[in-house]
């Protein structure tokens, strides 16, 4: 038999039925749902007179609109409240799982899949969200679609896809210290850009991959979409397993001994060949900072904004000039010059409690400057804000000024109260540095949790080293 | 889902690469729970001057009239021109529901980011990815030429420009033919109701820890 990638693998053990055009019909093991991308999708449902073909499959919970405030007593804008209880609505309508607002393990979606052990090695996940590469981490294949593509999966369990080409990164080198995953996906989508990754299924490897922690497998597969690719993953491995067991969802006793040996079959053949590969020495990749409005406008910490006088591409040049334009900033200045107005430490990118771990780190016994306005930590969820309530690390946010918050999506994409104003510039832990994405006319950077802290206390971006 | 066969509209050009659906539509129109409606805050943030918050009576915001959407020559088109990577990031469907809901039926671009890209055929849209330099004639010709139309033919798979050149492009025939005649996804998969059981029944066998009791 050809030797197959692990996402080869993981296509092969989901074809339902292969279509002659090339496509396929795909069996969905997961679906996660969330208040914004459903509700068409589950009036569709109601319309057509529909039931989910299988709701044990289902998790649902609300975060893009949730208040990250701990007195709110509930939603103050009416139409964010609509878009969550009709998720609660629709939840107990047809008989799915919610984790509703008072729920202790309510949090980011890409948060409590893995957090609960929902999200399993093997499976194929999908959401209506595109940061569900994030749960490739596990050795699953898990993409995000679209609404209508929510309603194919509720009503169908199944989704028609054309396989994707293979693509491996390979990660070589140990991290220097406080550089971590965030850091080396930025690194990565500055060296392929934004649509690298298009059209592939990403496979993160290699020794740098092994020596990281879920959390940071996470990171890393979170941010494969910011690369184009639909879908990041990894091998699954002792670290994958280690995490897993004995999570609430996670398989218990014979079952778990079961696919604890189906699972470590779950990496790609040695001589398995990719479409495409890139190479990466991750001991060269300095902190990263996003200094444009994609995230392929990264550049080192030490570095400066560049010229775009000096990009012989025309298409190019004047991307980086629009975009030099919006951001507010001229070229050649130094990284460490831009001075910061908010910091913004959460997300589904970097919102677990090894990021909380690393921020505190860099925070501790120190104080946020007084020109940061507002210094926000929004855990990614109840369960991984209980722990680091349980570690201290909130009281070290605190001492120094930051606000600590509730678990939601909060001021990654601002759907809730938590936003930028017009011409405020934030270090920001989240994925998409997307003119107005923080709020309209915000101006956003993206940055590792160590450095948006080290930024909080210095008022500009300063490396974490030295803060 | 409506049919697409042969259409002939005005083309809007948006020179600009990496257009994401942040840009598209913003997230405060994300909180409907509609389908509909969203075509007045399509590129929201370029096309007016002011904030824009749902419920606001769109018709009176101040326009940017510097931006390509509000130039009277644009009015009415149908054919979106635009550059690479055209609606990455966010998997909103809000995006292609604005496109259309603002009367958009056909995107031409060098690339479509992955989600976006079958978005628009779930909503009987059609993204055409032709080659950079074919893209490039056609926004010289767009720009230079006021009233300028297209007529896309999806069954011949083939564009024919004003000056009656014609250009071909590729779709996968499973797409085309959902798009040809309007057929619903749901019902066609649910006609493989049988392999699907079959399927199941499998998997349960072979991975039994995925069906353990509620899942979710």
């Amino acid at each position: 038999m050809a030797k197959q990638t692990l996402y080869d693998k993981l296509w092969q053990q989901h074809v339902v039925h292969c279509a002659g055009d090339g496509t396929a019909l795909i069996y969905i093991d997961r679906h996660l749902v969330h208040e914004v991308t459903s509700p068409q999708a589950f009036e569709g449902l109601h319309l057509a007179g529909r039931r989910p073909w299988r709701a044990a499959s289902v998790l649902a919970v609300p975060d893009h609109n949730v208040p990250t405030t701990t007195d709110s007593a509930g939603i103050d804008d009416p139409v964010s409240r609509l878009q969550v209880t009709t998720l609660e609505q629709n939840c107990n309508h047809f008989g799915i799982t919610e984790f509703g607002m008072g729920d202790p393990r309510q949090g980011i979606v890409h948060v409590i899949g893995p957090e609960q052990g929902v999200t399993l090695p093997g499976m194929t996940i999908v959401c209506g969200d595109s940061h569900t590469s994030t749960h490739g981490a596990f050795g699953a294949l898990a993409f995000g679609i679209g609404t209508s593509e929510v309603e194919h999966v509720l009503a169908t369990q199944c989704l028609r896809q054309r396989k994707s080409k293979n693509m491996r990164v390979l990660l070589q080198g140990e991290l220097r210290p406080l550089v971590g995953a965030k850091d080396v996906a930025l690194a990565l989508i500055g060296e392929i850009g934004t649509a690298g990754g298009t059209g592939y299924a990403l496979e993160f490897a290699g020794p740098a991959v092994e020596a990281m922690s879920m959390e940071a497998r996470m990171t890393l597969c979170n941010m494969a979409i910011e690369g184009g690719a639909r879908a990041g993953m990894i091998a699954v491995d002792q670290t994958t397993i280690d995490y897993l067991r004995g999570r609430p969802f996670a398989p218990a006793s014979e079952r778990w001994e079961l696919a604890v040996a189906n699972w470590r079959e779950l990496r790609s053949d040695p001589d398995a060949v990719f479409d495409r590969e890139v190479a990466l020495d991750v001991s060269s990749i300095a902190p990263q900072v996003t200094w444009g409005t994609s995230p392929e406008m990264v550049t080192d910490i030490d570095g400066a904004v560049p010229d775009p006088a000096r990009q012989a591409d025309a298409g190019k040049r004047e991307s980086m000039e629009l975009a030099l334009k919006y951001m507010g900033l001229e070229a050649g200045t130094p990284i460490k010059d831009i001075a910061l107005d908010l910091v913004f430490i959460g997300s589904c990118t970097n919102s677990r409690i090894e990021d909380l771990r690393a921020a505190a780190e860099v925070v501790k016994g120190r104080k946020v400057a007084t020109s940061i306005k507002q210094a926000l930590v929004v855990p990614g969820s109840g369960l991984v804000k209980r722990q680091a309530e349980a570690e201290g690390l909130h009281q070290v946010f605190i001492d120094a000024g930051f606000e600590w918050r509730n678990p939601g999506c909060s001021m990654c994409l601002a759907m809730n109260a938590d936003r930028l104003q017009p011409g405020e510039r934030c270090a920001s832990t989240s994925n998409r540095n997307f003119e107005g994405r923080q709020g309209q006319g915000g101006r956003t950077h993206l940055v590792s949790p160590a450095v948006a802290a080290a930024a909080a206390i210095a008022g500009r971006f300063d490396d974490a080293r030295v803060a | 889902m409506d049919a697409f066969t042969t259409l002939r509209g005005l083309v809007l050009p948006l020179d600009r690469a990496n257009v994401d659906t942040d840009a598209i539509i913003p997230k405060q129109y994300l909180k409907s729970i509609k389908r509909t409606g969203f075509g007045p805050t399509l590129f929201d943030e370029w096309r007016y001057l002011d904030h824009g918050e749902p419920g606001m009576d769109h018709g009176k915001r101040p326009l940017n009239p510097d931006f390509v959407l509000n130039q009277e020559r644009y009015q009415g088109a149908q054919i979106l021109l635009a550059r690479a990577n055209f609606g990455c990031g966010s998997s909103r469907e809000h995006a292609p529901w604005a496109l259309l809901d603002y009367g958009i039926r056909c995107l031409i671009a060098p690339s479509f980011a992955d989600i976006f890209y079958n978005n628009c055929f779930k909503n009987g849209m059609l993204p055409v990815v032709l080659d950079e330099g074919a893209v490039d004639d056609l926004f010289a010709q767009v720009e230079a030429q006021p009233g300028y139309q297209l007529k896309v033919d999806l069954p011949a798979q083939r564009i024919v420009r004003a000056d009656g050149a014609v250009i071909g492009f590729d779709i996968e025939a499973g797409r085309k033919h959902s798009l040809v005649n309007g057929l619903d996804d749901i019902a066609l998969t649910l006609e493989q109701t049988e392999l699907i059981r079959e399927y199941e029944s499998k998997r349960k066998t072979e991975a039994p820890w995925l069906f353990g009791g509620e899942a979710g």
